[in-house]
C-alpha cells in the first residue's frame, strides 16, 4: 500500500518511538498535521509559539535520553524555530524537527511564507536535509534519529517541500543506517589512556573538571567512580551539574565566572587536569592567557576531536565516547600498580580546604525585611528534598539556581548554558513534565526571562502541566544591571523593567494559580504550599532584593584566579 | 603559514555551502578554493588553500572532518604533493609586443589558445608561485584580463587520498 510524504513522515516518528512531539501548524505542514491527525501513537503539544515548541523537545531530550521532536512551519514557522534549534545546538541536545517547506516548485520563487531553512540553519545544526523526492522521506528521517543521539548529539533539520508531503510512495522504514562520511569514535585510544592513568597516579595536585558531556552520555556512575578511586577534587561545570553528586565531600562546586571560590582555585593551581566532556569555554578558564600562565598537564576527553586543544593546550588528549573510555581508564586505574600518593593527597586537600575557608563558601547576608533571592532557592531546595527537576532561564536567578540548588543526579537541572537564551525555561518545564509524569517538575525564572515565553502559560492549561514556576522578580534585567553596575559605573542602561504585569492576575488569567510573595516570613509557606498543589501550575511571584549580585565573580575577561567575592561579607 | 588542504565530500547540493559557511563563520581565510566532481560521481574533491597559526590549521582540519558531508581530509602541505593551478590571461598587443610574450609563455610552458587582432590569450597550468612569476615577467599595462581557478592539489607517490 503506498501511503503519501506526511503519513510517512508520522509512520518513521512512530517507528522510532516519539511519544511526544511538540509543533504548531501552518500552511506547508498542512499535510502532516492531517496524518497526525488520523492516528493516536504521537500524541502533539500545541505551543503558542515555535521558539516553544523547540525549547520543550529541548527539555524533554535533555531530562531523558531521548531524542526531542519539534514540527513546524514553512517561513516564520522555521525563523521562530532557529532560537531554539541553536539553543540545542550550543548545548548539545539531539533534536529533530521537522520543517513545512513551500512547494517545490515554487522553491526559489519568493512564494508566501518562503526562507531557506536549510541556509538558515546550517551554521546552528548537526546536519540538515532538504527533502526533493518522496522516497527520501523515511530514509532521512532514519538519518536525522541516528545522526542526532549518535556522536556528538545535537539538532537535525528536515526541510519538507509541501507537495512532497502529498505525493504518494511505499513505505518501509530502514533497519540500519549507515554513513560512509560519518564515523563516530566509541572507545578511546588504549596507548592514550595508558598514558593518562599514568599521568593522574603521578599527579600530586589532581583536579578534575567534568562538563556536560557526562550527563549527556549517562556517564555519570563512572565519573562518581573515577573521582573517589583518584581521591582528587571535582568540580561540575553549568551543564555537567548533578553529573558528580553535589553532596559529595570531594564535590568543590561549579567553576568559572560564578563558581566557588575553591573550585576556580583547585582549576589553576592543579598540576594534572582532567577535562571530561567538558570545553574550557570562557565563562569556566576566563582568560585564556591567564589560565595558561600556571604549568600544568591536561587530560582532555571528549567526543568531539574540534574540542580538544581549541582553547587550550593539551597533553593527553583523548577522542572517544565518555563511558566507554571512562570504563577503559577504570580498568587501567585499577590493574596498575601504582597508587596516587597519599600524603601528596593530603597536602592538596589541605591547600583546597584552606581556599573553601577563605572563600567562604556561597554565601548571602539573609534579612528579615526584603527577600533574598538565595533565600529563596535554599529553601526550594529543602522543601523538594533536592529532588526536582529544575529548569531555568537567563541571568541572576539562573546563576543561584545552580548554586544553591544541590544536583545530586544527573538530568535533574535544564538550562541554556552556551547559548544563554532567556525565555527558555516554561516551555523547557513542559517538555520535562511531559517525558516525566508525576515528577515535581519546577522553572526557577525572573520577571524579564519569562515574559519572553510568558504564552506558554496556556498551553500549560491545555495539557495539565502543574508545573512550579519560582519568578525572581527584582525589576530588573539583573544580571545587567550587575553589570552596569560594576563595570559601567552604574548606569542602568534599559535595564528596569518597567510596567510590569501584576503576574497573580495573569497566571489566573491562564487559568493557574498565582502567588504573590513580598516578605522573607511568607517564602517557606508560600513554597510549602504551592507544592502541595500537585496537580495546578502555581506561578510564584517572590519580590526580591533588586541590589542583590551574583558572587563569587570572575569578571569578563579576568583569570580564574582574579576572583571576586561577596564585598559585603 | 600557508596550508593546502584536500577534501573528498558528498557530491550533493549544499555541500560546498557548508564548507564555505564553516571558513566565514569561524573567521579562517580562504585564498582559493576549487571543487568538482570526482571519477566516482557520488563524490566530490575540494582544495582549499588557507593560512593560519599551527593551532588554527589544526581546528580547520578537525572542523572540516566534523561536516557530516565531508568524507576524507588531508592537509597536502603535511607531506610531499603537487599543486598546479590553471590561468588564461588576455593581453593586448600587436606585432613585436605579442611575439615577444609569446615567447616568454612559452618558457614558462604556456600556450595560446586565442588570438585576434588586437588581443592574445594565454593558457598556463603551474603552481601558483609559478603563475605570479609570470604575470610579474610580462609588461602588466598590456594585461586585459586574468582567470585564475586555485590550485587543486594531490600527493607524491603513494599519500592517496581515496575512500
Amino acid at each position: 500500500m503506498e501511503l503519501t510524504g506526511a503519513e510517512i513522515a508520522i509512520r518513521c516518528l512512530q517507528e522510532e518511538g516519539v511519544e511526544y512531539i511538540f509543533g504548531y501548524p501552518g500552511g506547508a505542514v498542512l499535510h502532516i498535521y492531517d496524518a497526525l491527525f488520523q492516528q493516536d501513537k504521537v500524541k502533539h503539544i500545541l505551543v503558542r509559539h515555535e521558539q516553544a515548541a523547540v525549547h520543550a523537545a529541548d527539555g524533554y531530550a535533555r531530562s531523558s535520553e531521548k531524542v526531542g521532536v519539534a514540527l513546524v512551519t514553512s517561513g516564520p514557522g522555521i525563523t521562530n524555530a532557529v532560537t531554539g534549534i541553536a539553543t540545542a545546538y550550543m548545548d548539545s541536545i539531539p533534536l529533530v524537527v521537522i520543517s513545512g517547506q513551500v512547494p517545490s516548485y515554487a522553491i526559489g520563487e519568493d512564494a508566501f511564507q518562503e526562507v531557506d531553512a536549510v541556509g538558515i540553519t546550517r551554521p546552528c545544526v548537526k546536519h540538515n536535509f532538504l527533502i526533493k523526492d518522496v522516497k527520501d522521506i523515511a530514509p532521512t528521517i532514519k538519518k536525522a534519529f541516528y545522526l542526532a543521539k549518535s556522536g556528538r548529539p545535537g539538532p537535525v533539520l528536515v526541510d519538507i517541500p509541501k507537495d512532497i508531503s502529498n505525493q504518494k510512495t511505499s513505505f518501509v522504514y530502514p533497519d540500519s543506517v549507515s554513513i560512509r562520511s560519518y564515523n563516530p569514535i566509541g572507545k578511546g585510544d588504549s596507548t592514550q589512556i595508558k598514558r593518562a592513568a599514568q599521568m593522574l597516579l603521578e599527579a600530586k595536585r589532581p583536579m578534575i573538571y567534568a562538563g556536560g558531556g557526562v550527563v549527556l552520555s549517562g556517564a555519570s556512575t563512572q565519573l562518581t567512580e573515577l573521582v573517589h578511586m583518584l581521591g582528587a577534587p571535582c568540580t561540575n561545570t553549568l551543564m555537567g551539574l548533578g553529573g558528580f553528586p553535589a553532596n559529595d565531600k570531594q564535590f568543590v562546586g561549579m567553576p568559572g565566572m560564578h563558581g566557588t571560590y575553591e573550585a576556580c582555585m583547585a582549576m589553576q593551581y592543579c598540576d594534572v587536569l582532567i577535562a571530561v566532556g567538558a570545553r574550557f569555554d570562557d565563562r569556566v578558564i576566563g582568560n585564556v592567557e591567564h589560565f595558561a600562565q600556571v604549568p600544568r598537564k591536561i587530560i582532555h576527553i571528549d567526543i568531539d576531536p574540534s574540542s580538544i586543544a581549541k582553547r587550550v593546550k593539551v597533553d593527553v588528549p583523548v577522542v572517544g565516547e565518555l563511558k566507554p573510555v571512562l570504563e577503559q581508564l577504570l580498568n587501567e586505574l585499577r590493574s596498575s600498580k601504582q597508587k596516587s600518593n597519599v600524603s601528596d593527597l593530603a597536602a592538596w586537600w589541605k591547600q583546597v580546604d584552606e581556599w573553601r575557608v577563605k572563600g567562604g563558601g556561597l554565601r548571602y547576608k539573609n534579612s528579615t525585611e526584603i527577600i533574598k533571592p538565595q533565600y529563596v532557592i535554599e529553601k526550594f531546595y529543602e522543601i523538594t528534598g533536592g529532588d526536582a527537576f529544575v529548569t531555568s532561564d537567563v541571568g541572576q536567578h539562573q546563576m543561584w539556581a545552580a548554586q544553591y540548588y544541590k544536583f545530586n543526579k544527573p538530568r535533574r537541572w535544564i538550562n541554556s548554558g552556551g547559548l544563554g537564551t532567556m525565555g527558555f525555561g516554561l516551555p523547557a518545564a513542559m517538555g520535562v513534565q511531559l517525558i516525566n509524569p508525576g515528577a515535581t517538575v519546577a522553572c526557577v525564572t525572573g520577571e524579564g526571562s519569562i515574559q519572553m515565553n510568558i504564552q506558554e502559560l496556556s498551553t500549560c492549561k491545555q495539557f495539565h502541566l502543574p508545573i512550579k514556576v519560582l519568578s525572581l522578580n527584582n525589576r530588573y534585567l539583573g544580571m545587567v544591571r550587575q553589570w552596569q553596575e560594576f563595570f559601567h559605573g552604574n548606569r542602568y542602561s534599559e535595564s528596569y523593567m518597567d510596567a510590569l504585569p501584576d503576574f497573580v492576575k495573569l497566571a489566573e488569567a491562564y487559568g493557574h494559580v498565582g502567588m504573590r510573595i513580598d516578605n522573607p516570613a511568607d517564602v517557606e509557606p508560600a513554597l510549602k504550599e504551592a507544592f502541595a498543589r500537585k496537580n495546578e501550575l502555581v506561578f510564584m511571584d517572590f519580590r526580591t532584593d533588586p541590589t542583590e549580585n551574583v558572587f563569587p565573580m570572575v569578571p569578563g575577561g579576568k583569570g580564574l584566579s582574579e576572583v571576586i567575592l561577596s564585598e559585603d561579607l | 603559514m600557508r596550508h593546502i588542504i584536500s577534501l573528498l565530500m558528498e557530491n550533493e547540493a549544499g555541500a560546498l555551502s557548508r564548507v564555505a559557511g564553516l571558513f566565514s563563520a569561524r573567521g579562517y581565510n580562504i585564498e582559493s578554493l576549487t571543487v568538482a566532481p570526482t571519477e566516482d560521481p557520488t563524490l566530490s574533491r575540494m582544495t582549499i588553500v588557507t593560512s593560519g597559526s599551527d593551532a588554527v590549521i589544526e581546528q580547520i582540519n578537525k572542523q572540516l572532518n566534523k561536516l557530516i558531508d565531508v568524507a576524507a581530509v588531508m592537509d597536502l602541505s603535511e607531506g610531499e604533493h603537487l599543486e598546479r593551478e590553471l590561468m588564461l590571461v588576455k593581453v593586448r598587443g600587436q606585432g613585436s609586443a605579442c611575439e615577444e610574450l609569446k615567447h616568454v609563455a612559452q618558457s614558462f610552458q604556456g600556450r595560446v589558445i586565442d588570438e585576434s587582432n588586437s588581443t592574445c590569450t594565454i593558457e598556463l597550468t603551474d603552481t601558483c608561485a609559478r603563475l605570479d612569476e609570470f604575470l610579474q615577467a610580462i609588461d602588466p599595462g598590456m594585461i586585459l584580463e586574468t582567470v585564475r581557478t586555485g590550485a587543486s592539489g594531490i600527493g607524491r607517490g603513494e599519500r592517496i587520498l581515496k575512500l
